[in-house]
């Protein structure tokens, strides 16, 4: 597998402040990578040094094999579709006049910029200003504009800020469907609950340099944050903690009469089993830690061990 | 070179859309008539063309709104995007930086050619329509016409050079008012007052004409008010023309290096620029 984007020892300082520090790291095809990170992490930065928009203070990158910011770099461009985090198009034009644009400069023909807008759910406004779109639509029409050309690698900056629930899913939705296809998509978010289940690898971002880096298994094995579980038992077993869970998995019982098991991750299994062996049990339900958990546990760590 | 032409479209697009392009030849039209029938009245009956007259008058009108126009345009090329955000989206597209800003110029300079020859040649049909001249004088109110756009791509060039310094839009439109102020109003002061109080001295006529080719709004009046005799004597120009001693080609070369040498420094800034 040939990496899309590699990054070796990249530093970028805006004054004396690194935006981006001694980063290394590269993305394989058909990825979805997650940038995540508060504001400021970073993430941004990191975005604008793989487009070329910004040259790093040193380091290498290297973007489908060449250097962004060569003529080579533009040309490959053609291949690469972005999202910026906060666009403002010209409220004047129409959201397919303002496709047919961009799709010019691609030298994508004006069928396609159709079919995109079918595909972002904005061809029955195709012909209205832009200024008339709500939040919504305008950050659709920046998803079509990113998707022109079919591109092989997908920046997209915080993409699903201020969409709601229904769009994101949808927006999630395509960004899945283009995996299929082979494209590489690396996104950036502070949301980080609704990326769990949706993205190949994440990288945590913290004062530019990365904190943490993999699936979203691995960052739960390294932070080796307790699973927990809530046991409902039948009224008359409620309110003690029963003893087989004795040296397994630490009990208590919450405010509402359940039972909260709190145990690593390589007990899980084994108390299940034992769960399922209680008298009067009406449900059980399992929390793995969330990637917000995840990230403020590595924020810990880092505080503690600098 | 096509993405030249992509990058104009859109800006000429953009700019018919917010009806730049209309007020830009309406205010246009309206001067120039009010000039072109209200200006000509106190000559009365005189062997100058009713033409000539409106050259005079439209180039001092010219020297006056073109460039405060041409700099609204064009201050906020690049840090309005910047500050939209659309300029990285753009910059993120196959397109060279240089690109970006010669294809705007382009779009710019086509709004400024059109909204002059549009609103400037109706003022000047209406006059010979209505003083039945017929086609005398046109060669000098098409000169005029031709002045008026390379001032306007003078000042166009300039306003992106503010555009490319600066961080943000308020410190480049505040910057594009000085620059008007300075070369439409406070240069010629300047100099005159310099001339004043040199009594002749130490100034050669040859520093004169050079401090004149500094100004593009400068250049701009010697080549429409001392192009042709007829001109110069109506305008009182008669006995500068004889002494600047800087013909056609010298002030047109002067303008066009007053669009050639800010618009390449600030591609070669835009260049360098972090977005």
């Amino acid at each position: 597998m040939t990496a899309l984007v590699e990054l070796e020892k990249v530093t970028k300082r805006y004054g004396t402040h690194a935006a981006v520090d001694d980063l290394t790291f590269e993305f394989g095809a058909g990825q979805c990578i997650a940038l995540v990170g508060h504001n400021g992490a970073g993430k941004t930065t990191l975005i604008k040094l793989m487009l070329g928009l910004t040259h790093p203070t040193s380091g290498r990158v290297r973007v489908l094999g060449v250097d962004p910011l060569s003529g080579a770099g533009q040309r490959a461009r053609l291949q690469i579709g972005y999202l910026p985090e906060n666009v403002a198009f010209p409220a004047s034009l129409t959201g397919l006049e303002m496709l047919r644009f961009y799709g010019r400069l691609k030298r994508r023909p004006r069928a396609e910029c159709e079919d995109l807008l079918v595909q972002v759910g904005l061809m029955g406004a195709a012909h209205k200003r832009i200024g008339t779109y709500s939040k919504g639509m305008r950050q659709r029409l920046g998803l079509a504009q990113a998707l022109l050309g079919a591109p092989r690698l997908l920046f997209l900056d915080e993409p699903t800020t201020g969409l709601d629930p229904f769009l994101r899913q949808s927006f999630y939705d395509i960004v899945a469907g283009l995996r299929g296809r082979g494209v590489t998509t690396v996104l950036s978010s502070h949301a980080l609950s609704e990326l769990e289940t949706r993205v190949d690898k994440i990288v945590v971002l913290h004062e530019g340099t990365q904190l943490v880096a993999g699936t979203l298994d691995t960052l739960r094995n390294l932070a080796r944050l307790p699973t927990i579980f809530r046991l409902r038992l039948r009224n008359g077993l409620a309110g003690k903690v029963p003893a087989i869970f004795e040296g397994l998995a630490a009990g208590s019982v919450a405010a509402d009469g359940a039972i909260e098991l709190s145990c690593t991750a390589d007990r899980k299994i084994e108390v299940l089993r034992r769960a399922q062996g209680i008298e009067g049990l009406d449900d059980i339900e399992i929390l793995s830690p969330s990637l917000d958990q995840l990230y403020a546990s590595f924020l810990q760590d880092r505080r503690v061990a600098p | 070179m096509r993405n030249l032409l992509i990058i104009a479209d859109k800006e000429i697009r953009d700019g018919l859309r917010n009806r730049w392009v209309v007020a830009m030849t309406a205010l246009l039209a309206l001067f120039a008539l009010t000039l072109a029938f209200l200006g000509a009245a106190p000559t009365g009956v005189v062997q100058v063309s009713p033409l000539a007259v409106v050259i005079v008058s439209l180039s001092s009108l010219t020297i006056f709104l073109l460039p405060l126009i041409a700099l609204l345009l064009s201050y906020d090329a690049i840090v309005g995007e910047l500050d939209r955000g659309t300029l990285a989206l753009l910059l993120a597209y196959p397109v060279a930086r240089w690109q970006v800003l010669a294809g705007k110029f382009l779009g710019h300079l086509a709004i400024i050619a059109f909204a002059t020859i549009v609103g400037y040649g109706a003022a000047g049909v209406a006059l010979s329509v209505a003083a039945g001249t017929g086609t005398a004088g046109w060669s000098g109110f098409a000169g005029l016409i031709g002045a008026a756009i390379l001032l306007g791509g003078a000042f166009t060039a300039i306003g992106y050079l503010l555009s490319v310094l600066v961080r943000d839009r308020a410190t480049a439109g505040g910057l594009a008012i000085g620059v008007w102020l300075l070369f439409v109003l406070i240069y010629d002061m300047a100099v005159l007052g310099l001339l004043v109080a040199d009594q002749g001295r130490t100034l050669t006529a040859g520093a004169v004409n050079l401090l004149l080719l500094l100004n593009p709004a400068d250049a701009f009046r010697l080549l429409t008010l001392t192009g042709t005799p007829n001109i110069s004597v109506f305008a009182g120009m008669a006995g500068l023309a004889e002494q600047v001693r800087l013909g056609p080609a010298v002030l047109i070369g002067a303008l066009l290096l007053w669009i050639a040498l800010p618009l390449s420094v600030a591609i070669a800034l835009f260049a360098r620029r972090q977005v």
